[in-house]
């Protein structure tokens, strides 16, 4: 058992020790019962600033391990070998679930030229589901300006999307792949 | 000192009850949200069936809907399998028209926002799907000229009313079909071009109709939908739309670790895609491999969205036009159906394999093997507790 001067000089009240001679008096009426309820209200601080501290921790990480780092999504990069600068985007602009939609790849060579007449091959699937693409894409058209109308493109459910493209035209063939996050 | 410890105590019991609170993350909301009925868009117009929204359309599809006389032997109707006050589907593991089929009859609710229909999606048209049980010699047994024949004599008025005159009947055989008997084959095979077209536009109207009144058959604001909805708007829900702890238990993990919003997503819980599930064959069934088959049939099918009976623009058939022809994972895969008023429908799966919910759950928790192809299912570990969680949530869709 604490002896009550120890108890007073290892207070974390600073005021404790101007009240030393009110408490001993009242030790003394009491015996020793007001010593273990300071060191019962001492023990539950600390048990309650443990659980705040936990449940910080908990509150903290949480949010991060739960969003692990997700796959590259930038809709423009370079193919795979360098040969051309390609970029992905919805048609609208926007993305929507389940209906069929055009995409436009724009390509350009290392020099910023559009590249013109390219052969398309698109092929994708969803990594973790173990399943390709629930439609056949294909590039139905050439809007100029080294862009290319993908049509036929849809996403049935929410989760990670890849689409490949071999493109291939007089600057060689090289491949890209695009991450799509829904 | 006892109400120190008092008070402690029930500061712990406010800081882990808040933990276990039955509440859901924003992600989660959002996944619910896109669940609820009030987000399924409006009806797009069908443009290869000009008649789709015709009011005069619907009346005479209804009719034919539920006719005994438009079947070989005048006994079976669209409305014999596709039962009215059982969500147009028969509670039979496999469909009994004039024989018994090899698949299960699916329910209707919805059924035109379908890219695709039967569970392999061999037709690409909710009209076109209509003709197809017509000559089907286990469903409606019946074949080309006789269906034609039949709507002069007993609709004549009412079909010209609406798709204009009918041909000139003079020597058309009564009973002829590329798809029948030897005989009707042969019968089909001597009529001129200009016959078998005029045949086939009747035929394709028929189906018209009947699609003009299936559009009709909508799927109904279920608890889940006014739970849903209340979670949305921030409200108590309250009466039956407030969910039990289980019910909601359920939906976390059918939007969480069970996975089965992957697959079943959006208003209608359908992605609209076909998939090996692993689900086993039956014994004593012809040999079934699914969407692989289909995509041929859907592609030979004169009255698919490419073919000279569609109405409107060919740029209604992107479906067709980009859909996967050949890929492993066709074989053994079959449509997602809605889990809309599921609970109250079983057997379950496309020949009816499974007789209860609880049967359904364990076999998506086991992900067996399929018998060919890969089955897209992963092993899940589920309690007790949570299999029967998942199926009290079901059970909010049909209530």
């Amino acid at each position: 058992m604490l002896g009550k001067q120890a108890f007073f000089r290892h207070s974390v009240f600073p005021q404790a020790g101007g009240m030393r001679s009110v408490r001993q008096n009242v030790i003394r009426r009491r015996g020793t019962g007001l010593a273990s309820l300071w060191r019962y209200l001492l023990a539950g601080l600390g048990l309650a600033a443990l659980l705040v501290g936990v449940l910080a921790v908990v509150y903290l990480t949480v949010p991060h391990s739960a969003q692990p780092v997700g796959p590259d999504v930038s809709r423009t990069k370079k193919t795979d070998n360098g040969l051309y600068v390609a970029s992905f985007v919805p048609e609208r602009g926007v993305v929507r679930q389940g209906e069929l939609e055009s995409w436009v790849l724009t390509l350009k060579t290392k020099t910023g030229a559009s590249v013109e007449r390219a052969a398309i091959a698109i092929s994708g699937g969803m990594p973790q589901h173990n399943h390709g693409l629930p439609t056949s894409p294909q590039a139905t058209d050439y809007l100029g300006e080294g862009r290319y109308r993908i049509e036929g493109l849809k996403f049935t459910m929410s989760g990670w999307w890849q689409l490949r493209f071999a493109i291939s035209s007089g600057a060689g063939s090289d491949t890209v792949l695009f991450n799509v996050v829904l | 000192m006892r109400r120190l410890f008092c008070f402690l105590a029930l500061t712990v019991a406010v800081l882990l009850g808040g933990c276990g609170k039955p509440d859901f993350s924003d992600a989660e909301k959002k996944t619910i949200a896109s669940l609820a009925l009030n987000t399924l868009p409006a009806l797009k117009p069908d443009t290869t069936n000009r008649f789709a929204d015709v009011p005069a359309a619907a009346a005479l599809g209804s009719t034919l809907f539920f006719d005994v006389g438009m079947s070989r032997d005048g006994t079976v109707s669209c409305s014999t399998c596709h039962k009215i006050d059982r969500q147009f589907q028969d509670d039979l593991p496999q469909a009994v028209g004039v024989g018994r089929t090899n698949r299960r009859t699916m329910p209707l609710a919805g059924v035109a926002r379908d890219p695709w229909f039967f569970w392999d999606g061999r037709r690409d048209s909710l009209w076109a799907q209509a003709l197809t049980p017509l000559e089907n010699p286990l469903e409606q047994a019946g074949n080309r000229t006789a269906y034609a024949h039949y709507m002069k004599a007993r609709f004549g008025e009412r079909y010209e009313r609406i798709f204009g005159p009918l041909p000139d009947f003079s020597g058309i055989p009564l009973n002829a079909s590329p798809l029948g008997s030897d005989t009707e084959k042969a019968a089909w095979n001597a009529m001129s071009d200009a016959q078998r077209d005029a045949i086939n536009s009747v035929y394709a109207n028929i189906g018209k109709a009947i699609a003009a009144f299936e559009r009709s058959i909508e799927p109904t604001p279920t608890r889940f939908d006014r739970f849903a909805l209340d979670l949305a708007t921030g409200a108590e829900p309250k009466g039956d739309a407030a969910f039990s702890r289980e019910e909601i238990l359920g939906l976390k993990l059918f939007i969480g670790k069970a996975n089965c919003v992957t697959c079943h997503n959006g208003p209608r819980f359908t992605d609209n895609g076909f998939h090996n599930t692993g689900v086993p064959p039956v014994a004593g069934l012809p040999a079934d491999r699914g969407r692989v088959d289909a995509v041929a049939q859907v592609e030979a099918d004169p009255f698919n969205c490419f073919g000279a009976y569609r109405d409107g623009e060919a740029s209604a058939c992107g479906e067709l036009r980009f859909m996967v022809k050949d890929a492993p994972e066709l074989v053994r895969a079959y449509k997602t159906p809605s889990l809309r008023g599921a609970t109250t429908r079983p057997p379950y799966m496309h020949a009816g394999q499974f007789s209860s919910l609880d049967e359904v759950v364990a076999h998506y928790a086991k992900a067996a093997p399929s018998v060919e192809g890969v089955s897209e299912v992963h092993p899940l570990e589920l309690s007790d507790r949570e299999r029967a969680a998942l199926v009290a949530f079901l059970k909010t869709l049909s209530e």
